[in-house]
């Protein structure tokens, strides 16, 4: 990596400084973590970018064919259909994620009784293994036995089960909440912790400078949060938007690929499909994505530092 | 749970302005909300278990018996996941590889960590935002290329595959992580030991690392419920039952065809949570320092 480039020739001295120095067992030390990282990052990253431009099959080597598998997805109806599942997935997600989980920083940052036992709990559904979790959704969600179906008609509120999977509207509704399920402790702790830095006396301040708990919160609390909040929320959008496992479980795209997001459909035609040239087209085009979101957050961060004084 | 002391990340000192609410307001404001979100957030686990312990025909009887309870509970689900199902094989895969793929993580991020902060060799601060950045590379454009380079190693289709790729995802957060824990290290110790005559390596294993020992556990115990829960290498890279992980496992060997045995299935579930969760009951600090470490930075 970079460690290379101080080791031209400076002085005629060339060894003992580069065993004095700091360059060599700096290089030794990144030697373990850069190997795994190279060999299994980077390379594969490089990989993905030009079995793009192939039409390797599982079992077969592929030729290079330029954009061809770019032209096929421009023209695909069902890859267009994932783009937009994804956006729609990941936009009502986010919002919901951030909104659920900043009441829930909000509520466990006030003196609760029991708020260790609280948070720990609350902390669960991000700890056990999602797919376990996900099958634990579907049963939930079943066309006929859901619990949810039952105690709305117990209640008399419906007359029929509802078919959370079968049916477009409701099996997207249905995977949005499971995942929201799944992100709502990461933002809330998070939160949190960001929350516990905002010093009370500025509440105080501005409680008796007349502030309404509105206010307060809004002129505040908001503003001390917003550079946790633009690193939260940037892990949050790229974690929905490359979003598999849940998916996979619950509905594997279905039904008629009103589901599909394009990480399910890059390794439905990738691994089932065996086109993996068009499987890895297919993650190639999430990257500019997930660059634009990056981007988003970066820039976000660095107004703060400027806001408040500090040098970018 | 285990003691605040350790990683005070989160306190519970702070009183704010709660007191000037009065209880009806509280209960109103507070106390619903956080009941309704806990209910929510933990009834999966509660119908997870209920279902795994529920007899067959209890199992879709609402009319006869209540779905959110159980008489009679049984062990024939459990009974039959471990007695006629290779699930005690998926366990013990997943624990070897979480543990396998955990410990050259942890090896390799305690090295890179300790160079790119106190080695400051040149460019140690690209290299740690080049960490960074593989940080947000996710799994699911990586795991095509992975399985052809996989497969052209010739590692297919074994356990070796998983612990070779499961420190991508690991070593990028493992070293963010402890390059945190590094910088509160006091220089003065290091220089110290310089002046006695100490190596580099004898620094880093006499000096920094039992100095480390929480952040070490943080990354570690993160580390290991990261590699328990991956789900997309292992359900590409894996075709044999015999080295299937948990996840993989009961998701493609216990759904079969249309009749679902919820039974097992969320007995299967149940007993693949537990491990990461008994883990995360005595750790609850470090696994909030862990979190909250990685966004803070």
């Amino acid at each position: 990596m970079t460690a290379l480039s101080r080791t031209t020739p400076a002085s005629p001295s060339l060894l003992h400084s580069l065993g004095q120095g700091k360059n060599l067992p700096g290089l030794l030390f990144m030697l373990p973590a850069a190997a795994f990282l190279l060999c299994f990052l980077a390379y594969p990253l490089g990989v993905g970018t030009w079995l793009g431009f192939t039409d390797t099959r599982i079992g077969r080597a592929g030729v290079f064919i330029g954009l061809e598998n770019y032209e096929a997805l421009w023209s695909d109806s069902v890859f267009w259909l994932s783009v937009f599942n994804t956006i729609l997935y990941t936009s009502v997600a986010s919002v919901l994620k951030f909104a659920l989980g900043l009441w829930l920083a909000l509520i466990l940052n006030e003196n609760l009784p029991f708020k260790s036992f609280f948070r720990a709990v609350i902390l669960l559904p991000w700890v056990v293994p999602t797919v376990l979790s996900a099958i634990a959704f579907w049963w939930i969600f079943d066309s006929q036995f859901s619990v949810i179906s039952w105690a709305l008609m117990k209640w008399g509120w419906i007359d029929k089960p509802i078919n959370f999977l079968g049916d477009s509207t409701s099996a997207r509704a249905s995977v949005i909440a499971a995942n929201v399920w799944r992100g709502i402790p990461f933002v809330a702790i998070s939160l949190l912790a960001g929350l516990q830095t905002i010093s009370p006396s500025l509440q105080e301040a501005a409680s008796l400078d007349g502030a309404t708990p509105w206010q307060r919160f809004r002129y505040v609390t908001l503003p001390m949060l917003t550079p946790i909040i633009a690193v939260v929320m940037t892990f949050s959008v790229l974690f929905t938007f490359t979003d598999f496992q849940l998916i996979y479980v619950l509905t594997k795209g279905g039904p008629v690929n009103a589901t599909h997001l394009m990480a399910t459909l890059s390794f439905q035609r990738g691994i089932p499909g065996g086109q993996l040239g068009e499987g890895a087209a297919i993650a190639v085009s999430m990257v500019p994505f997930l660059l634009a979101a990056i981007m988003f957050s970066f820039f976000g961060l660095q107004r703060r530092k400027w806001q408040q004084g500090g040098n970018d | 749970m285990a003691d605040t002391k350790n990683t005070a990340t989160l306190n519970d000192e702070t009183v704010g302005m709660g007191y000037l609410d009065n209880l009806p307001r509280r209960i109103l404001t507070l106390y619903l909300p956080l009941g309704v979100f806990t209910f929510v957030l933990l009834f999966p686990f509660y119908w997870m278990a209920i279902t795994s312990v529920k007899p067959n025909d209890q199992l879709t009887d609402y009319a006869n018996y209540s779905p959110l309870w159980v008489v009679g509970p049984t062990l024939q689900h459990i009974k039959y996941l471990l007695f006629e199902t290779s699930y005690p094989g998926w366990l013990w895969n997943t624990m070897i590889v979480a543990l396998c793929s955990t410990f050259l993580a942890l090896a390799a991020s305690v090295c890179a960590a300790y160079a790119i902060e106190r080695v400051r060799f040149k460019g140690a601060s690209n290299v740690g935002l080049m960490i960074f950045l593989a940080y947000l590379v996710p799994p699911s454009i990586l795991f095509i290329p992975l399985a052809f380079i996989v497969f052209h190693f010739g590692i297919y289709d074994t356990k070796l595959a998983l612990i070779l790729t499961y420190p991508t995802f690991l070593i990028p957060f493992c070293t963010w992580l402890l390059m945190g824990y590094f910088r509160s290290i006091p220089y003065e110790l290091e220089e110290c030991a310089l002046m006695d005559g100490a190596s580099r390596w004898q620094i880093l294993t006499r000096i920094i690392l039992p100095l480390a020992v929480p952040g070490l556990i943080s990354a570690g115990i993160f580390a290991f419920t990261l590699s328990w829960n991956e789900f997309i290498y292992a359900l590409t890279f894996i075709q044999s039952s015999e080295n299937k992980t948990v996840p993989v496992g009961v998701l493609t060997e216990l759904v079969r065809g249309d009749v679902f045995e919820w039974g097992s299935l969320m007995a299967g579930a149940l007993l693949g949570s537990l491990p990461v969760v008994i883990l995360y009951s005595f750790f609850v600090d470090y696994y909030v320092a862990s979190m909250t470490g990685a966004v803070k930075e």
